[in-house]
């Protein structure tokens, strides 16, 4: 038995090395973070969208009713009448004044379950860190959609395959 | 003439400590570039293209920390531990000859590619690598601290077992060679590398070498799991520099007497590079190896290694010196 390991240690020793050397020819699996990020599960619940029609115009319509879904009280809104001339929602009245806490925010995803016209929903950016607690009042033009660039009533665009480049839209 | 003589050789040792120690710091990036890559991560690769300041970054940082010390210290010895390390590293480069097989002319000076030349060649490696323990132990024993302690006694039984091997290993070139001169060396091996007829003796010196210089899976001197950091654990910013510096240095000196001794140091195949890439590339190969190692196989227990040193490895080297000895004189009788 002794004899055994002896003549067949070094066989072992070689196995393992071979077994590291082959490492070599796998891909290399870090996903190098600020440059590249993973994509996110579909309802990642991160920092909020506000949503637009195809044709620009925004869906909130100034109910108020995330505001009054929001455990932590987190979201003020401020509604103002439309008009004819200075039309944002197709509604009655949209938001004037839209912010978040992003601080205070727990990101449960209650304001976008309040919200009967799925104006608001959870998005995939989940990287807020900042180095002044100002910066994390996000403001309506913070979290708006830009124009032309709808992507539709449900949540997010986390269909990107793993590890690529992320566009920094919202 | 003489003082011909002295110039040259200083201006030889300051080309060689230069060049030891970009060879120190790009060794750690090679050793991280090539460690990362066999676990599939990219290694450092923020400063410089590929990472390739990240030596620079390492050095400065070192050299702008501040340098804490315990307070029960020796204070003498303690500054003069890592000074030992290091000059017992560097030294032993000074007979490496980076390539042959004659010397050059420059500026109608004959100037050969070693410091120095001396008869007994391999001995002086051997000599000056053994005051690296009085480093290593003084360190362990001006600190301190328990860890610095227990490191320094395993480091230095280990190195003092581990040195028997290496100096037997060697013997069978010696006995092939006919010469302790390492340029002898080299050129006996024109026609046939050293590590064809000697290839048991080979992986006995690369198993030596690397207890000899606490590397993986030999790093008991270290053991960050058990001893925090073996015998450095009380140094840090400069001074700690000093010991890693010694400790690469000394692979890459292993590496280049393996080179020398076994791989036919400057020649290579067909002579299509000139010797010193030729000496350059099998010393990578070697590190590449040491790294490798490292990569791949786990520290192994105190008393195995001590077992597998004077058991094993000593046994080994001994019968391997006779059975050349027994071979060579065979041959010389019967021609």
């Amino acid at each position: 038995m002794a004899l055994r390991e002896v003549l067949m240690g070094p066989l072992y020793i070689v196995r393992a090395l071979y077994t590291t050397f082959k490492h070599n020819t796998q891909p290399i699996v870090t996903i190098e973070y600020p440059e590249m990020q993973k994509a996110v599960p579909p309802r990642a619940r991160g920092k909020h969208i506000l949503h637009r029609y195809a044709d620009g115009l925004e869906k909130c319509v100034g109910c108020e009713l995330c505001a009054i879904a929001c455990p932590v009280g987190c979201i003020v809104v401020e509604a103002a009448e439309n008009t004819p001339e200075h039309r944002v929602s197709p509604g009655e009245r949209y938001a004037k004044r839209y912010e978040i806490n992003l601080l205070r925010c727990i990101y449960c995803g209650m304001c976008e379950e309040a919200c009967p016209y799925d104006a608001i929903t959870m998005g995939p950016r989940y990287d807020l860190a900042d180095d002044h607690p100002d910066k994390f009042i996000a403001e309506k033009e913070d979290m708006l959609e830009p124009l032309g660039a709808s992507i539709g009533d449900t949540a997010v665009p986390s269909a990107a395959p793993s590890a690529q480049p992320v566009a920094r839209k919202w | 003439m003489t003082t011909e003589l002295v110039v040259v050789t200083l201006i030889k040792t300051v080309i060689v400590i230069f060049g030891l120690l970009t060879g120190f710091a790009y060794l750690t990036l090679f050793e991280r570039k090539v460690q990362a890559r066999l676990q599939q991560r990219p290694g450092p690769n923020r400063v410089g293209p590929f990472g390739l300041l990240q030596p620079a970054a390492d050095g400065l940082k070192l050299f702008f920390k501040s340098s804490s010390a315990p307070s029960g210290r020796d204070r003498f010895l303690y500054l003069l531990a890592p000074t030992i390390s290091v000059i017992a590293a560097l030294a032993s480069f000074a007979i490496i000859p980076v390539s042959g097989p004659g010397d050059v002319n420059l500026f109608g000076h004959r100037i050969g590619w070693y410091i120095m030349n001396v008869n007994i060649g391999v001995l002086w490696y051997l000599a000056v690598t053994s005051v690296g323990v009085f480093g290593i132990f003084l360190a362990g024993y001006s600190s301190n601290s328990k860890y610095s302690m227990l490191g320094a006694l395993r480091s230095s039984a280990q190195m003092i077992s581990y040195e028997m091997a290496l100096g037997l290993s060697l013997v069978p070139v010696f006995i092939l060679a006919g010469s302790l001169r390492l340029v002898d060396i080299v050129n006996a091996q024109r026609t046939w590398w050293f590590i064809i007829p000697l290839l048991p003796a080979f992986f006995l010196y690369l198993i030596a070498g690397i207890a000899e210089t606490n590397r993986a899976p030999f790093d008991l001197p270290e053991a960050e799991t058990e001893l925090v950091a073996g015998y450095h654990t009380e140094y840090s910013g400069m001074r700690f520099a000093l010991f890693f510096m010694a400790e690469y240095i000394n692979m890459i000196i292993v590496s280049s007497i393996a080179t020398i001794v076994f791989l036919g140091g400057w020649w290579g195949p067909f002579g299509i590079l000139p010797g010193p890439w030729w000496f350059l590339l099998k010393v990578v190969v070697l590190l590449y190896v040491y790294v490798w190692l490292r990569a791949t196989l786990p520290r192994m227990r105190y008393d195995r290694l001590m077992a597998l040193g004077w058991k094993s490895l000593l046994p080994l080297s001994l019968a391997m010196m006779m059975v050349t000895a027994v071979v060579v004189v065979a041959a010389q009788g019967s021609a």
